[in-house]
């Protein structure tokens, strides 16, 4: 069977965490300019992105703690706006190899994030303990960074740079699901259908309840129900199933 | 806000947010048979990146115009299977190109 993970240890991860790592430094950047106009200190904010390690779910956070909000509030929210997490560990846990015990699953489940659940998933049909820690350091670091500089630094950078940095992690959503597209076609109209339904929800006015995290974990789940229901099998889950 | 209080919001964001990564991951270990349920997780990964790229990568940058060169940087460089980081980088040039031409044309 070929299996491309399998080869793929620590050194491959870290490489395929660097672009996760830059669009991560960017994103946090603004976290952390977010963090100190709300009144937090540099390494509060940093202390929220080490421990978190989540876009939505920090800024939702930083919402709460500022304006002094409940405690039951704070941890419904974090659980509603990052549930879609479990999905994505069940979906990993199913890639993981042999090499990935119980300690490794409790310490590295932390680094399950959507761009490190994307890669993850499309480096092969399975991947190794060594390969998943190699992939969570940089973007770990990228994040922690990005956080410490844009508290720091946030109003010296020209805003053009900022602002175009942005993009970075969304290219590489399209490098991750793209090629994939290309030799599944029931994956690509599975993801036709997603960014279907959540175009849909973001122009139509009717669906302006849904936020934008949250509508597109919907789109997602509503595109890979359809599938599920209508293209339920090929030959490469036959394969899997045997090996 | 006072320290104490910060991290009492502090360790419930981040306790919260790790038991929803780390319970999953670590309990679903036997390998899904149902073909249905198997195909769903299988097409879960694609789905979810598509839809957080579409429609929010045409408002990433400062503008749509950028965006919509970078968008098309990063598909023409990932239908030709160019890496993960290559892709990324040239999205970011495409659109920084874009800002910086606007800037001098106005």
């Amino acid at each position: 069977m070929a299996d491309k993970a399998r080869g793929k240890g620590f050194k491959a991860g870290l490489l395929h965490g660097l672009p996760i790592g830059m669009g991560y430094l960017s994103v946090s950047f603004s976290f952390g300019v977010l963090a100190i106009s709300l009144g937090l200190n540099w390494w509060q904010a940093v202390l929220i992105s080490i421990t978190n390690l989540t876009s939505a779910g920090q800024v939702a956070g930083l919402g709460i703690m500022t304006s002094a909000g409940g405690l039951i509030e704070m941890a419904v929210s974090q659980l509603v706006i990052n549930i879609r997490y479990s999905l994505m560990s069940i979906s990993l846990s199913q890639k993981a190899d042999s090499s990935m015990n119980l300690p490794s699953r409790m310490l590295l489940s932390f680094g399950i994030t959507d761009e490190i659940f994307g890669v993850a998933s499309g480096s092969g049909e399975s991947f190794s303990r060594r390969y998943f820690t190699g992939l969570i350091v940089l973007p770990v670091i990228g994040w922690t960074l990005g956080t410490f500089l844009g508290a720091v630094i946030g109003s010296v950078l020209p805003q053009i740079l900022i602002d175009s940095f942005s993009i970075c992690i969304y290219g590489m959503f399209i490098a991750i699901v793209l090629p994939v597209c290309r030799k599944d076609r029931r994956i690509a109209l599975v993801s036709a259908l997603a960014i279907s339904f959540s175009v849909l929800f973001y122009y139509v006015g009717f669906f302006d309840f849904l936020s934008g995290g949250f509508a597109s974990v919907l789109s997602a789940v509503i595109a890979a129900l359809i599938g599920a229901i209508f293209l339920p099998s090929s030959k490469k889950e036959a394969d899997q199933d045997a090996g | 806000m006072p320290v104490k209080t910060f991290f009492i919001y502090l360790v419930i964001m981040a306790v919260t947010t790790y038991l929803i990564r780390m319970i999953p991951f670590t309990l679903f270990r036997r390998k899904i048979e149902n073909r249905r349920v198997k195909a769903f997780f299988d097409y879960i990964p694609y789905s979810v990146l598509s839809a957080m790229t579409f429609p929010s990568i045409l408002y990433s940058t400062g503008s749509m115009l950028s965006a919509a060169a970078g968008t098309v940087v990063a598909l023409i460089l990932s239908f030709r299977g160019r890496s993960l980081l290559l892709v990324a980088v040239g999205a970011f040039a495409g659109a920084l190109s874009v800002e910086l031409l606007m800037m001098f044309l106005h």
